[in-house]
């Protein structure tokens, strides 16, 4: 494998809206390029974790090496690089696709452009990639090839007559596809004796082998032994191993050089040192420049993580700490909480991170969490001049502090059929959107651009736009920055007490609607006492919603069960263990789950 | 005779005449074969089990079920022969046997009382027909009636009758109407069940209060309901002994308060638990497995703890509205109540829910559940529990 003729390699990925048959065309062309029997083929080879299964995305991006023959008898090596296809991970996004050469577009036969295919394309044509378009499950009855192909030319741009009409799920067209690769991407360029340039575009911590780096070779040679330096992070390690990536496993080979695909392992501890986008160059002898497009992943949105069972705080910091050796975008910092106790503020990329985590955290580690409202960061601007990153709302200085505050706010483009688009307007407008304009795609589908602010969008936007669109609706945003804000801290209090784990950041017009539904819901999850409990949101000290849990006026068991006493007793038994459950925040005891509850107030279905 | 441990028998038939719609007993109808293969297998359980209850004298025996009252009267006779051979049975024991009406006639009752059968528990529970209806009740008001007067006069002088609220569709008038019709029963009733109607799983009710089909009384109804339990019974001179029974001075369920203070006793028959030697267990619920081997059927034996036993002391005592006796506690457990409960006891002191009681006639000091205790008296209990 010494001298890889660059001329037979092809660096590529598949981009393509959620569901559109990314990742089953990833399958076929794994399977078609006869690396493995069909036996080997898990149903999805690239979506490793059983997570990413169930949820039917794919998470953290990987890539894999298969070798092609084409019809003339010629051998290709194909490096697959998978990337994620939500918008929560648009920066690795953005770095895997810059690992590439050229992407193939696939677009569903049935449902056309939809908002993702549209980002995700402007991505990979910023990234300079050539992009062939592929038109899947053309083998739908409700498949309209023709439509389809018009509408990549007329909306994308590109020439889209002859694209493959295929079906990924019953593998017809993977042949043309294959000889299209060939054909329409680029091979990679780069002076393989030149100073090392490679580009990460993701890691993948090891308890054995420590972290592996996934890289492209721009220009260079690595192999074991060198002393590879990370131009952005400064660290410094001497390679061990260097290789490609077979499906499913790491294969070892002698070197990597300008243009190839693969790994690096350095014995490096943590993925924090192997930062996404990050440039490895050789210590001994730098490129002059690291390659463009580093930057620091940033957490967009925060939120309290407690264990349900305070014992258990141990092993929730020792959980996150290995789930952080993995995912250099999570962090996470103690934190106390006066109804909670000891937990964390943990920052993650998205909502959809956040839930990742959260049910790895409960799943893999076996933790019971309970977590609080999640929220956005705020430019605090404080009187004395100071600016303060607020990510805890219980941080908040007293308003007297305050001269005003800042809100993340981004850019989105939603696409909607004609049908909805009022309904979706509505939202965006309930939201705080502001409305920046609309573009018809064809007669009957429109894409709606808004900027909305960031913390309208984390709880339960997406949901809502699903619901109101019948789940025809497709979103994608852009962070844009941050803008000037009526913002108010809602306190809730339970029997007159503030509850610090309930409390959270709000734009002023929203605090009554928003207040009022917490209120509602906690109602409903805190079980009566012996005494009435006033529920009651407050925005600086003023109450602006209550509701009441009635006194609990009868408990009793009437029947007597002959003398099965043992069945008395269990039941007894689970009462005051429903009790064990509860968190007591003055003499109230307020269950688990009505901390998680108040996270969605879905209210339109 | 009288320095031997007392010891309470309780018999269980599993046979009706056609399951209620809120009935999980373990009951079903059954033909007439069963029915004797059951007797047969029950006092052959009992002849077993005499050998064991060789010190014991038995104060209470207690007939229920189901409704025992559909099995031909000659079994209930060589039942109560049978306990009578194998047992120390004391001459003023009470003996109580479960009937509906519409079961049982005069000349049946006659036997009983022959048998040494000396109380009755009639099932009544609503007084309106259309409500029985509902239940699924086999009989009407007037059946009931026929069955009071023949009790009486064949001789009951110690009659129970059990009345259920929170009926579906019940308003509180027509409950104050069953409860005002009990009373003016001649001569009044000596004791009085009163519950309100739980919906158990596995019952026709729980399947059609899930649909939603099940109008059940509001929770202010309900609850008034349950007030009205208390004025009206207390007006006519009942006295509340316990959560949910009320009788009339010097006729308390012995039986049953046995069970609250912790008193042995055996189960005869399918499902039947025991409280024996400090163990509790119970018979298989399945018929086959008893028919073939009555003696070879108990099952889910617990050896009770010290702290097991506390805790039943306290949660079973205070179902009495007397409450539990301190002084009893610690000659028990070798430890005063305040030891084991001190923080318990004084923070439900606090709220209301709890009180202490002296007892006018031996001037002894109980710690008894107060009206609004009674009330919540499953959220008070619970607390007696160790974690």
């Amino acid at each position: 494998m010494a001298s890889v003729d660059q001329s037979r390699i092809r660096n590529f990925c598949i981009v393509a809206h959620i569901d559109h048959g990314k990742s089953t065309l990833a399958d076929r062309i794994i399977e078609q390029t006869g690396l493995l029997t069909s036996r080997e083929m898990q149903d999805q080879i690239l979506d490793n974790m059983d997570l990413e299964r169930e949820r039917g995305i794919t998470i953290k991006a990987q890539a894999v090496r298969t070798v092609y023959r084409t019809k003339d008898g010629q051998e290709y090596i194909f490096n697959l690089i998978d990337t994620p296809g939500h918008v929560d991970f648009n920066y690795e996004v953005s770095r895997s696709l810059a690992a590439c050469d050229g992407a193939i577009l696939v677009v569903d036969a049935a449902q056309g452009i939809e908002a993702q295919t549209l980002a995700n394309v402007y991505l990979a044509l910023d990234h300079d990639l050539d992009v062939f378009p592929v038109i899947n499950k053309i083998d739908l009855p409700s498949a309209e090839p023709q439509r389809v192909i018009e509408e990549i030319e007329d909306v994308i741009g590109i020439e889209a007559q002859d694209a493959p009409l295929i079906s990924a799920k019953n593998g017809i067209g993977i042949d043309e596809v294959l000889e299209q690769i060939v054909k329409k991407i680029p091979a990679p360029k780069g002076d393989p004796d030149g100073p090392l340039q490679a580009l990460i575009f993701d890691s993948l911590y090891d308890s054995y082998k420590g972290v592996i780096i996934f890289c492209r070779v721009m220009e260079g040679t690595v192999k074991k032994g060198t002393r590879i330096r990370f131009m952005a992070t400064g660290a410094s390690q001497e390679v061990v191993e260097v290789g490609y990536f077979g499906a499913g496993q790491f294969i070892p080979c002698e070197e990597l050089s300008a243009g190839m695909v693969g790994y690096i392992m350095a014995s490096i501890k943590n993925v924090k040192e192997t930062a996404v986008g990050d440039t490895v160059t050789d210590a001994d002898n730098p490129c002059a420049e690291p390659l463009p497009g580093y930057k620091k992943v940033q957490s967009m949105v925060y939120c309290g993580m407690y264990p349900a069972d305070g014992a258990k705080y141990p092993d929730l910091r020792d959980a996150l700490e290995k789930l952080q050796l993995n995912d250099a975008s999570l962090n996470y910092e103690p934190e106390t909480s006066v109804a909670l106790g000891f937990g964390f503020r943990c920052g993650f990329l998205g909502l959809l991170h956040l839930e990742i985590i959260q049910e790895r955290l409960e799943r893999e580690y076996n933790l019971d969490l309970v977590t609080t409202a999640p929220g956005v960061i705020y430019k605090v601007y404080k009187t004395n001049g100071e600016v303060m990153e607020l990510t805890n709302p219980s941080n908040l200085p007293d308003p007297s502090e305050i001269e005003y505050m800042e809100e993340p706010v981004v850019n989105a483009e939603i696409m909607v059929t004609s049908e909805f688009i009022g309904s979706i307007m509505e939202l965006c407008q309930e939201r705080r959107g502001r409305y920046l304009g609309m573009e018809y795609i064809e007669g009957t589908r429109a894409l709606l651009k808004y900027e909305l602010p960031l913390n309208e969008i984390i709880y339960d936007f997406f949901d809502a736009l699903k619901s109101r669109s019948r789940g025809y609706a497709s979103f994608d945003y852009d962070i844009k920055g941050y803008e000037r804000s009526n913002l108010v801290k809602l306190d809730i209090l339970i029997n007159r007490e503030e509850v610090d784990a309930l409390s959270f950041i709000v734009h002023a017009d929203s605090a009554y609607e928003r207040g009022r539904k917490m209120c509602e819901k906690l109602k409903d999850e805190i079980p009566r006492h012996l005494f009435e409990i006033p529920i009651q949101a407050a925005v600086g000290g003023k109450i602006i919603a209550r509701e009441t849990v009635k006194a609990m006026r009868k408990d009793v068991l009437a029947k007597c069960y002959g003398g099965d006493i043992t069945r008395k007793k269990k039941l007894l038994e689970k009462q005051k263990e429903g009790k064990k459950r509860m968190r007591q925040i003055g003499n109230v005891e307020i269950p688990q789950k009505a901390f998680m509850s108040v996270l969605k107030l879905d209210d339109k279905k | 005779m009288a320095d031997k441990k007392e010891l309470e028998l309780y018999f269980h038939i599993p046979f009706c005449v056609r399951k209620c719609a809120y009935c999980d007993f373990l009951s079903a109808p059954a033909g007439k074969p069963v029915q004797e293969a059951y007797m047969k297998a029950m006092l052959a359980e009992l002849s077993g089990r005499a050998d064991e209850c060789r010190d014991h004298r038995v104060s209470s025996v207690f007939i229920g079920g189901g409704t025992p009252s559909v099995v031909e009267e000659t079994w209930i006779c060589q039942l109560m022969q049978r306990v009578k051979e194998s047992f120390a049975l004391a001459s003023d024991a009470e003996i109580t046997i479960e009937v509906n009406p519409g079961t049982v006639t005069e000349k049946k009752l006659k036997v009983y009382r022959q048998a040494g059968i000396n109380r009755l528990s009639i099932g009544l529970q609503s007084a309106r027909d259309e409500e029985l209806k509902k239940l699924g009740r086999v009989h009407t008001y007037e059946q009931f009636l026929e069955t009071y007067c023949a009790a009486r006069a064949a001789g009951f002088a110690n009659i129970n009758v059990d009345v259920m609220s929170a009926l579906p569709g019940q308003s509180l008038l027509n409950y104050e109407e069953t409860l005002k019709k009990v009373l003016a029963l001649s001569p009044i009733p000596e004791h009085i069940s009163a519950y309100s109607l739980i919906i158990e799983e596995g019952t026709p009710f729980f399947e059609s209060y899930g649909r939603g089909e099940l109008q059940l009384p509001d929770e202010d109804c309900e609850r008034r309901m349950y007030e009205r339990t208390a004025e009206l019974l207390g007006e006519a001179g009942f006295v509340r002994y316990e959560i949910s029974n009320y009788a009339r001075p010097g006729f308390f369920c012995r039986h049953n308060c046995g069970y609250w203070k912790r008193t042995e006793y055996l189960g005869f028959g399918i499902g039947a638990a025991s409280l024996f030697q400090n163990s509790r267990f119970s018979n298989s619920r399945e018929l086959s497995a008893y028919l073939k081997e009555p003696l070879g059927s108990r099952e889910d034996r617990t050896v009770l703890s010290p702290q097991d036993r506390m805790e039943e002391f306290m949660f079973l005592g205070l179902r009495m509205t007397a409450g539990v006796n301190y002084r009893e506690f610690a000659e028990t457990f070798g430890q005063t109540m305040e030891e084991v409960y001190g923080g318990i006891i004084q923070k439900n002191r606090e709220t209301g829910l709890l009180y202490d009681r002296k007892d006018p006639e031996t001037g002894e000091r109980f710690l008894a559940l107060t009206g609004r205790g009674v009330n919540v008296s499953n959220y008070v209990m619970a607390q007696f529990l160790f974690d």
